[in-house]
């Protein structure tokens, strides 16, 4: 079971809800918690996960042997992403414009293109306090967060329960980070601001075909409309966090909400058990 | 012409609250919103949109099931994992047309795509150029690029002295796009692990292309540990702390009210806030 944290704004609570929810888990299922926001990271600041596995994440980008070159032309002509130019007796390579898509090295005919990888990013896992954990980290000055996202996905452990916390915004990471999700749980604050951007999450989990509910954070800020929209589209709110200082220091501080007010782990193991249910009552729905 | 973006690494930290007073502050502007896939600020400036542009952008590659010998050689060669059982999934190709040249069968073509809309509106502040990426579409970046260079040319044509921009979170392609060659950044932090963890990689993201950044301190006073903790951190980096801006309510009265704060309240936020506008405006000048 992948149940994906989102929002479409961000600093509504992902990582709050995420944390929380993978931590009241645990006691009774295998579970594991993926950091998939690999531009800010900020799963681990709560749980403090022991790093045991480190590895930096490449994408293949040409690598070109200037004795075989002919400079023919064939590999800036084939790149869609304009990271390879010819000019009379030079290559140049635009390493930042790649996407390693792998053309260039393919169909060029003197074969002088290898592939070599460049490092954009690094993905760590360990452990915390019986927790599965995995993030990821786009270097500095990097663009592209999909491959570090992939690759963070590929550590998932399918035995258990596997949460992943979601960049914020509704474009490629967050496609990348949310599909093949069971469950995708849309953390939003009631505002004006809120709303526009959980709509638009909304739209992306629809075209995505993922099933999905929502989580209010900070409730009694701003204005009733979340609610009338979510009636009004039939998206279960599946969870109410009210807004709190003691929630907003503990936050603050790098601590849980289910460490700091451990009243709270019911409240999310019963978000769980919600989410299940849905997930089964569909996968009926669509067997039948 | 002096084009400041307003950043935060962290989403949710108050930059579209700030860029919203600062549209009601400062005169002789065009403002820009470069969040594409998550755009609020027309939600506090009330625009009437004068032009509505389509953004065409990437191709996605498509199988003409007819003409395919299933022989499988794209599916082996694709590097982002987007075709299986010889159909194309559009969410996960990115449109390189690799399979496309080395199809035996001239099977597959590839298909422009219309990626999202961009727009040219008016407001009572002023003209503003925003956008909207198309759902789960690719290449924000290049329509964050495409926006600015929009605004730009506008604040040029109009003679006017400033672009702000509303920036993305996180610190990759849409940021990088907004920030590229911007004379000034303003960093909103929070006085949270996070505030303070996201605010050193956006940090990075400023030296790395060489943009001068300063930082203002939002709801400084709900933790006021982790805000002596950022302003130490800031003077160890050189960098000023422009602004420290309470936590008030009025803030999100003021977004459900559809204005700016600093025309919603008179008191402690919005004097923050037109102070850290003195501060820009006499760096943007100086």
């Amino acid at each position: 079971m992948i149940v994906s944290v989102a929002s479409g704004k961000g600093g509504t609570g992902k990582t709050l809800v995420s944390t929380s929810l993978a931590l009241s888990l645990k006691e009774r299922v295998k579970v594991q918690l993926l950091d998939c926001d690999v531009e800010e990271p900020n799963a681990h600041l709560f749980l403090r996960p022991a790093i045991t596995h480190s590895e930096p994440v490449c994408i293949s980008v040409p690598d070109i042997d200037k004795e075989k070159c002919t400079y023919c032309g064939k590999c800036a002509q084939v790149c869609a992403y304009n990271a390879i130019a010819v000019v009379p007796k030079h290559v140049l390579t635009f390493l930042e414009l790649c996407h390693g898509c792998g053309a260039c090295s393919y169909l060029c005919p003197e074969e002088a293109i290898t592939e070599k990888g460049r490092e954009i990013g690094i993905v760590e896992s360990g452990y915390s306090d019986g927790l599965g954990f995995a993030h990821g980290k786009l270097n500095i000055g990097e663009a592209m967060a999909p491959p570090v996202i992939r690759k963070v996905k590929e550590l998932a452990n399918h035995d258990g329960v596997v949460i992943i916390d979601v960049p914020p915004g509704t474009s490629c990471p967050v496609v990348e980070a949310i599909k093949d999700s069971n469950f995708c749980l849309l953390v939003t604050e009631p505002t004006p601001f809120g709303l526009n951007d959980l709509v638009l999450a909304v739209e992306t989990v629809k075209e995505l075909n993922i099933a999905c509910g929502v989580v209010i954070n900070r409730a009694g800020v701003g204005d009733g409309k979340t609610e009338e929209y979510c009636s009004k589209e039939n998206i279960p709110i599946l969870l109410t966090i009210p807004l709190d200082t003691e929630i907003a220091h503990l936050y603050s501080n790098g601590i849980t909400l289910v460490a700091g007010m451990p009243m709270w782990k019911t409240d999310f193991i019963r978000l769980y058990d919600k989410i299940g249910d849905i997930v089964h009552e569909r996968a009926g729905r669509l067997k039948r | 012409m002096k084009e400041l973006v307003v950043l935060s690494g962290k989403g949710g930290t108050g930059k579209t609250s700030i860029v919203a007073s600062f549209a009601a502050l400062a005169r002789s502007k065009v403002l820009c919103d470069c969040d594409v896939d998550a755009a609020d600020l027309h939600l506090v400036l009330q625009p009437t949109m004068r032009v509505n542009n389509e953004f065409w952008s990437g191709q996605v590659a498509i199988i003409d099931e007819d003409k395919c010998t299933q022989c499988g050689l794209c599916q082996d060669l694709c590097h982002f994992g987007a075709i299986s059982d010889f159909r194309v999934n559009p969410i996960s190709c990115e449109g390189c047309g690799f399979c496309c040249r080395i199809c035996p069968a001239e099977a597959i073509v590839m298909k422009e795509n219309l990626s999202g809309h961009w727009f040219i509106s008016d407001t009572k502040y002023g003209t503003l150029v925003h956008a909207k990426l198309g759902i789960a579409q690719e290449n924000s970046g290049k329509l964050v690029a495409l926006v600015r260079q929009q605004a730009r040319q506008l604040a040029e044509s109009d003679n006017l002295a400033y672009v702000i921009s509303d920036g993305p979170p996180g610190i990759g392609c849409p940021v990088i796009s907004s920030l590229s060659g911007a004379n000034l950044a303003l960093l909103v932090t929070e006085p949270t692990q996070s505030g303070i963890h996201d605010l050193e990689r956006v940090l990075g993201v400023c030296r790395h292309f060489n943009v001068p950044a300063l930082v203002c301190i939002n709801k400084y006073d709900i933790n006021e540990d982790n805000t002596r903790k950022i302003e130490d951190y800031c003077l160890s980096q050189g960098l000023k702390v422009a602004a420290k801006i309470p936590f008030d309510n009025v803030v999100t009265e003021a977004i459900v009210k559809g204005l700016p704060v600093v025309e919603h309240s008179r008191d402690g936020v919005a004097k923050s806030i037109e102070s850290l506008w003195q501060s820009i405006y006499r760096l943007l000048e100086g």
